[in-house]
């Protein structure tokens, strides 16, 4: 024990079950919002691949405002915002969970869009010359020879936008979600270890981002990616 | 007549690149479209499978008007193999499933006769060894003729060569070419835009010369080699041999 300070370690004890479950909290809706976030964003990703202007346009958009928006105001918009207008219209609301979700689904779909978009247009153009001169539709030319190749190229990219949304669930403790973070505040308010406290919250989204990363670089060695 | 063009344009925005080409290939005819860079040959090729659009004219392939919106184009595809000089092979696949994808995936035959088709393609073309290889591990010699049996295993009426072997180190453009003339001994109808004059002098039926766009002239290789009639063929043929 350092002289002059107090700190007590033996808090740890008390609190990481508390944090555990708010670890499984944040992985959940680190995953859930993902996988929605994904199917948003090659929708609206290929979408700004596409010819049609109006789906360019209302893709180009959504990838612009979310962007353009910090995540912080994106949830505390769809919480408290648009569940006021839905308590007022139909007297129901989003709990805060779904709209944890719901928000890195959102806000990961803008970026994972860019990614997929970049991915798609860096397959060289021989590629589909060589699909549609064998006969084959442009969908059969794009699902069989260009996808494959470009979720290849995406999967770096998409493993750095899975550490980023895993550490923006972190702001959900602003809309009462009872993730990490939440949990860790919640036990400092009643113990006051304030350092021990998020020096182990710290910790466990280090050990959670580093064991991303870890499985990326396997993955990403398995498929030979460069 | 197998292909009937007819005062063919193409231009790409303010550009004119085809200016009203005239032409007509006869079934098992071997035509090679000699010229320099930025002639045009390369998108007259391009034209008869419509990998570019059609500006004005008319273009007839075995018995499919190009010009008209009701042609499947898909279907006039398959009738047609076309051969690229970056050879344009699918990197995630292997040689087989290169070759096999388009029979399997979009004529919709069977996966087990396609396979025996295609073995006996990459056999014919002497890579019956590399079927399970893929081709970041193939030479661009081999890469290429992968990319002749991928065309020919949709049993193709024509084969379209764009500059096939521009893109090949020296040594192997030899393997490419004694593929490609055993193709047209065998009968397959072939358009094949070339700088390969030693090929076009063996194995065409005919030599079309193409410059600025138009045709300037066509004979058979014997005349056009020696004894060109228009000034700029002589003047092209003068620089490359």
């Amino acid at each position: 024990m350092v002289s002059g300070f107090n700190l007590d370690w033996g808090i740890a004890i008390y609190a990481l079950p508390l944090l555990l479950g708010g670890i499984k909290l944040t992985i959940i809706i680190t995953i859930a919002g993902l996988f929605f976030g994904f199917l948003l964003g090659a929708a609206a990703g290929l979408a700004r691949t596409s010819k049609n202007k109006p789906l360019y346009g209302i893709a180009t958009v959504y990838v612009e405002a979310i962007r353009g928006t910090p995540i912080l105001v994106q949830a505390l918009y769809l919480y408290f915002g648009v569940n006021q207008l839905l308590m007022q219209t139909i007297n129901w609301k989003i709990e805060s969970v779904p709209a944890g979700i719901i928000a890195i689904a959102i806000n990961s779909g803008a970026y994972i869009a860019e990614i997929v978009r970049g991915a798609v247009q860096s397959i060289d153009k021989g590629q589909v010359e060589a699909g549609r001169s064998l006969g084959l539709s442009s969908f059969k030319t794009f699902y069989y020879v260009v996808w494959p190749q470009a979720f290849k190229r995406m999967i770096p990219p998409l493993g750095n936008q899975f550490i980023i949304s895993l550490k923006d669930t972190s702001l959900f403790a602003f809309i009462a979600v009872g993730e990490l973070l939440r949990q860790g505040q919640i036990v400092i308010s009643a113990t006051f270890a304030a350092f021990e406290i998020y020096t182990m919250v710290a910790v466990l989204y280090l050990a959670m981002t580093l064991s991303i990363s870890t499985v990326l670089r396997f993955v990403e060695k398995r498929l030979d990616v460069s | 007549m197998i292909i009937k063009v007819e005062n063919l344009h193409k231009s790409f925005g303010e550009l004119e690149v085809l200016k009203g080409i005239d032409c007509e290939i006869a079934e098992r005819e071997v035509v090679c479209v000699i010229g320099p860079s930025g002639s045009g040959k390369s998108t007259f090729l391009r034209c008869l499978n419509l990998l570019e659009g059609i500006t004005s004219g008319k273009v007839i392939v075995n018995g499919h008007d190009l010009t008209d919106p009701k042609t499947d184009i898909n279907k006039v595809r398959t009738e047609v193999g076309m051969v690229f000089q970056q050879f344009n092979l699918f990197p995630h696949m292997t040689a087989l499933q290169n070759v096999t994808l388009a029979p399997v995936k979009g004529l919709g035959l069977p996966r087990d006769q396609v396979n025996q088709t295609a073995l006996k393609l990459l056999e014919k073309v002497g890579l019956s060894d590399k079927a399970h290889v893929y081709p970041q591990n193939l030479s661009g010699g081999q890469m290429q003729r992968v990319a002749i049996a991928r065309a020919l295993a949709m049993n193709p009426r024509i084969m379209l060569f764009d500059e096939p072997t521009s893109a090949l180190d020296p040594e192997l453009v030899g393997e490419v070419l004694t593929v490609m003339k055993e193709l047209a001994r065998e009968g397959m109808t072939m358009v094949v835009v070339t700088h390969e004059m030693g090929f076009a002098r063996e194995v065409a039926d005919r030599v079309i010369f193409m410059d600025h766009g138009v045709i300037v002239e066509e004979n058979t290789p014997q005349e056009i080699f020696t004894n060109p009639q228009n000034e700029r063929t002589r003047a092209f043929l003068n620089m490359i041999l």
